[in-house]
């Protein structure tokens, strides 16, 4: 019999966010001022606490509490920090950029510490009600977030699309789930993988594909990608650089976890979907990107492309293959948290600017800018000894070992083709002639920028602790 | 010690390489040229040690270079007195080369670079003698092909350069493809490519044979011929001769260098190295003396007519390492050596000298525009008499041992092979040619009317030569500096000294206590005393060759100046035929080079072009545009399609998931 401190003491970064978002928005509320004033502040130290509750957890500490719906272990630790890490620098870069436009309003803060207790309720989620329920908090308030500038049309836009087909994915989701706990009887991971044995019958099958889609929506794979070009676009780009980072951990952590506890007796049938979904979403992300002139738009393809590859790690179906999503999701983080300090520091007179060819001859107005943009390029498209050669090493590695030779063929054919569009940005910023010159970008955003460059250039010289932390953490899962 | 002579030169060219720009031209050059006078002394210090004194050998191994399987590589160094001749004969005239360069070079705008290469080509060529196996020998062996590509192309700027800088890397891939052929026989029938462990094998294999395109070789003789192709190559043997002539295109001190004293010697030094092998295989050696007869007697009669004063000097090379080759063919590894070390000298005092008479004329090449030359430049005048009358084997001179020690040699020889018989004659005929193109080198360029003001004048008129003359009259034919004249002394004693000083060692009575092992003869091969034992005429006949070449080239170029025009005239065709080098470059395009290139073409046209590029990059690149036009078009921005698009996902993976639950239960 489990007492309520242990279960506390599990998920204490949990804790340590509610109670501290609700005294944020106590705080809000009473202030009587619409501005953010320190409540930018108050959530990174509040994130920041969670991250280091989580760092200095014991070590192999791992429990299931609060009736089996709540799962503590090294994976959820691995995943709830990078999530932490996303929202974190999300909110460091964000101040600058909501103050230059006059939205700074408190509420961003809050709504971000909000998802992202979302997104760790998810990750430790260990049945069908606790994955819901961490999933809805999550998207409601990353739904409005979206729509943050409200008088701006195309966030409004961006947000009630994004609200549209969350509500659809979120029905499939919920309609799969009732059917999981109508064939097994169980709402617990543990439990339907009990129920359903080796042989899944067509209720569960139906189950799992609704299910996954609700979840493939999170992660916007293709087929369910179809809002992320337009949210990405139209959402504040701080928003749109949350939305690429810590949303995504949630969503691969969580559909990980799945389909690994609740399925194993359904291997083939989930390995065929999410080798579809990746294969899909590989390409697709490959060549849309191709044709894109507005930055964020492609940093949108770029991440669906990302998704499809770190599927193709979960295609493997093996610890090996789970070692190299948390491996592919923890680079990829990196990569495009320095991509979006790169875009939000493209501004010029004051004025943020998203055009591909607003980078023209960057190297002639801002060298050090120019460099590291390139080096997150390089690096995003994959080429050795940057950390991005790295994360699709292992994912590839590990569908090969798993025999899945065609996916890992097309998984490098379409790596290549996406790296058309990544040395297109470098090529631009070194060869073209100079647009006009990018304002002086914050102290913050240069620091990202450049420890985020500078990380996956020299992430080969000391490659251990990540190593060994995704190793831990794919092992807990099995 | 050893270590150093071998990687100052590479420690110079890093300098100069990577920092010349940095150190400015003049500390570059002198610092690769200390560092190779270094060198030098040590080398000298090496030779009388190892060679003169106790003659110990000693073959430290630097480092593992790779391991795979049976096949060990290491790093070593082999000295023993044939490495120490090589030693000493590389390092000397690649100092005094380097010292030369300071004057001849003085003009150029990118000198640093000339010292590197020239440093780097020393180092490579260090590597190739001191190598303990045939992995080493051919680093090195393709280092001084590097070298020697880039130096010939030092002036990249003249397309006839870079032409004869492809050629000449070609031309010798053609003798390299030999040298690894060999190399993989030797260690498919030894499991080694260490020298110790293939020379202790060797005589096991002498009957051994291998099968190969249908037919059984014999082993030895086979690999023998795979690698002497690679010394034909490197040295320029019949067949494989075009490049050199055409490397002249390089500057002069590089011709001195690489294509007369050290590098083209090195196919001379790879045979005399490996004649532990050699030695069993009485086919292979038969092979090498007729080469190396026919090389002396054809590059011979092309020197006859060739105009360019560097052309004649390079024939001239050319046919000289026959003669090595014919030494060592028949079984006198020695006398090869000899020549080669001799050689060395009073050819690259040859090209030195022939250096100083282009710079005194500002880059004017061609005898016809030179002549009475010799009150202007005396000194330079003195030195290529020197190396003319050492190149022609007067008494006492270096070329009078080595050269005509080989023609005896050949005679000896000829008493059991017929082929040496042959190699004798052409030999005998080649020295008296010799002789004629020597001395008509010398007349015509330093003898006779002058001709070179009128042309001077009129070639450049302005003097626009990018030349920096200030210190001397326009036109006026000048001594050269004094870095340039210095290695035309020392080279000229050693072009008059080295023959008598070091013949009791190199091939007489002192032989066996110098050479020691590492030279090998067989129990069968006695050439060094047969040679003694020969009717006297044979010793004669060489210098009598050589007073009738001397007196037919005076009396056509200085006593009747008239008689070469009449003499081409009446027999136009021959004329014709050597001047245009017995047609082997025209042969070779017809035969080679231009189906290579029409297979070139048809390849990259057809082949590639129309094929792989329509099919694969291009075709590849306008599907993967289309793709994105077509991913892009996906994106309508309206929200019904892209729910429906969810949709339609979801019931074909529900679809999908149902089909295979039925296919699998």
């Amino acid at each position: 019999m489990e007492t309520l401190q242990l279960a506390l003491v599990h998920a204490l970064p949990e804790v340590i966010l509610a109670i501290g978002v609700i005294a944020m928005v106590l705080v809000g509320a009473f202030r009587g001022k619409p501005d953010d004033g320190p409540m930018s502040e108050i959530a990174v130290v509040l994130l920041g606490a969670a991250l280091v509750a989580i760092v200095l957890k014991t070590p192999g500490v791992s429990g299931v509490v609060f009736d089996n719906a709540f799962v503590d272990d090294r994976f959820g630790d691995f995943m709830k920090a990078l999530a932490l890490i996303g929202s974190i620098v999300t909110l460091l870069m964000a101040g600058d950029f909501f103050r230059g436009e006059g939205i700074n309003k408190f509420e961003f803060p809050i709504l971000v510490v909000l998802a992202t207790l979302g997104m760790m309720m998810l990750i430790s989620a260990n049945g069908l009600i606790a994955l819901y329920l961490g999933l809805e908090l999550m998207s409601l308030a990353l739904y409005v977030t979206a729509a943050l500038s409200r008088d701006d049309a195309r966030a409004s836009e961006a947000g009630l699309k994004y609200f549209v087909l969350g509500a659809l994915s979120s029905g499939m989701l919920l309609y799969g789930a009732s059917l999981l706990y109508g064939f097994s009887g169980n709402v617990s991971f543990a439990g339907i993988a009990a129920a359903i044995g080796d042989h899944p019958n067509v209720g569960v099958i139906f189950g799992l594909v609704f299910l996954f889609t609700g979840l493939a929506f999170k992660m916007s794979v293709v087929p369910f990608h179809m809002w992320t070009p337009d949210v990405y676009e139209g959402a504040p780009t701080p928003v749109t650089a949350f939305f690429a980072s810590a949303p995504k951990m949630a969503a691969v952590a969580i559909a990980t976890r799945v389909i690994y506890t609740a399925f194993p007796g359904a291997t083939h049938q989930w390995q065929q979907i999410v080798i579809f979904m990746s294969i899909a979403s590989m390409a697709l992300g490959a060549f849309a990107a191709i044709k894109q002139d507005n930055i964020k738009r492609l940093m949108a393809y770029s991440s669906i492309g990302h998704m499809g590859f770190a599927l193709v790690g979960l295609a493997a179906g093996t610890e090996e293959g789970v070692k190299g999503v948390l491996f592919y999701m923890a680079i990829y983080l990196v990569m495009t948290l320095g991509a979006f300090a790169a875009i939000l520091s493209m501004r010029v007179n004051g004025k943020p600017v998203e055009k591909i060819s607003d980078l023209s001859g960057l190297d002639n107005t801002n060298r050090p800018m120019a460099l590291f943009i390139a080096l997150l390029m390089v690096s995003l498209s994959g080429v050795p000894p940057l950390a991005g050669f790295f994360a699709k090493w292992y994912v590839f590695l590990a569908a090969v070992q798993a025999n899945l030779f065609t996916l890992a063929v097309i998984g490098v054919l379409c790596s290549a083709v996406a790296a058309f569009y990544y040395w297109r940005i470098i090529k631009v910023m070194y060869f073209d002639d100079a647009a006009p010159a990018f304002d002086k970008p914050s102290l913050t955003l240069r620091a990202v920028l450049a420890v985020s460059a500078v990380s996956m250039l020299l992430y080969w010289v000391y490659p251990a602790p990540l190593v060994q932390a995704a190793d831990s953490a794919a092992k807990s899962l099995f | 010690m050893y270590s150093a002579i071998v990687f100052l030169p590479l420690l110079g060219f890093l300098i100069a390489g990577l920092g010349g720009k940095k150190l400015g031209d003049r500390p570059s050059e002198i610092i690769t040229t200390a560092l190779l006078f270094v060198s030098c002394a040590l080398s000298w210090i090496t030779f009388v040690d190892v060679g003169l004194h106790d003659g110990h050998f000693s073959a430290p191994v630097l480092a593992n270079w790779l391991t795979s399987g049976e096949l060990k590589i290491d790093w070593s160094l082999r000295i023993d007195t044939l490495t120490s001749v090589m030693l000493i004969v590389v390092t000397t005239v690649s100092a005094l080369v380097h010292l030369y360069s300071i004057g001849y070079m003085h003009e150029d705008s990118s000198r640093p670079r000339f010292f590197a290469y020239l440093s780097l080509f020393t180092f490579a060529m260090l590597m190739l003698v001191t190598s303990d196996n045939l992995a080493q020998m051919f680093f090195g062996w393709e280092g001084v092909g590097l070298a020697s590509y880039l130096l010939i192309g030092f002036w990249y700027e003249k397309p006839s350069a870079n032409a004869a800088a492809i050629k000449a890397f070609v031309v010798n891939r053609v003798g390299d493809f030999g040298f690894s052929l060999g190399m993989f026989l030797v260690f498919m029938l030894t499991g080694s490519i260490a020298f110790d462990t293939i020379f202790a094998a060797a005589p096991g294999l002498a009957n051994k044979s291998v099968h190969a395109f249908g037919l059984d070789w014999n082993a030895m003789t086979l690999a023998c011929l795979l690698l002497f192709m690679g010394a034909m190559g490197k040295s320029a043997q019949f067949l494989l001769h075009t490049w050199l002539p055409d490397a002249m295109e390089g500057p002069t001190p590089v011709s001195a260098l690489i294509h007369a004293a050290t590098m083209v010697t090195a196919g001379v030094f790879m045979v005399a190295r490996l004649s532990p092998l050699f030695e069993q295989s009485a086919t292979a050696l038969t092979v090498v003396t007729l080469v190396g007869g026919i090389t002396a007697f054809f590059a011979a009669t092309v020197g006859l007519v060739q105009n360019d004063i560097k052309r004649v000097i390079a024939y001239s090379t050319c046919s000289q390492l026959g003669y090595m080759f014919v030494g060592l063919g028949v079984g006198g590894y020695a006398l090869g050596i000899f020549h080669l070390f001799t050689h060395a000298f009073f050819k690259a005092l040859l090209f030195l000298g022939a250096g100083s008479v282009i710079h005194a004329l500002h880059h004017e090449q061609d005898m016809r525009r030179m002549g009475g030359l010799w009150s202007k430049i005396p000194v330079t005048f003195a030195c290529m008499t020197i190396g003319t009358l050492a190149l022609t084997g007067f008494p006492m001179t270096a070329g009078y041992f080595s050269k005509d020690a080989i023609i005896e040699g050949a005679f000896a020889a000829g008493g059991h092979s017929g082929v040496a018989m042959l190699a004798f004659v052409l030999l005998v005929v080649a020295a008296g040619m010799t002789s004629f193109y020597s001395w008509r080198l010398v007349f015509m360029t330093f003898f006779g009317e002058r001709r070179w003001s009128e042309q001077y004048r009129l070639l450049h008129p302005e003097h626009d030569h990018g030349h920096d003359d200030h210190h001397h009259h326009v036109g006026e034919p000048h001594e050269s500096p004094l870095t340039m004249m210095v290695p035309l002394f020392v080279l000229s004693i050693g072009a008059l000294a080295a023959g008598y000083l070091f013949k009791g060692e190199f091939i007489g009575h002192a032989a066996g206590e110098f050479w020691r092992t590492s030279l090998f003869t067989g129990e069968h091969n006695h050439i060094l005393h047969e040679m003694h034992e020969i009717p006297e005429w044979v010793g004669y006949a060489p210098f009598a060759m050589m007073v009738g070449g001397f007196v037919v080239a005076l009396f056509m170029y200085v006593v009747a100046p008239k008689v070469p025009a009449t003499l081409a005239g009446k027999f136009p065709a021959l004329y014709k035929f050597l001047l245009n080098k017995w047609y082997f470059d025209e042969l070779y395009d017809k035969i080679f080079v231009k189906p290579a290139f029409w297979l070139g073409r048809l390849f990259w046209k057809g082949g590639d072009g129309a094929i792989i590029d329509r099919l694969g990059p291009d075709g590849v690149a306008a599907r993967v545009v289309d793709g994105a036009g077509f991913a892009s078009r996906l994106q309508t921005g309206f929200i019904y399609n892209y729910a429906f698009a969810m949709l339609l996902g979801l019931a074909a993976l529900i679809t999908y998931g149902m089909f295979s639950l039925g296919g699998g239960q």
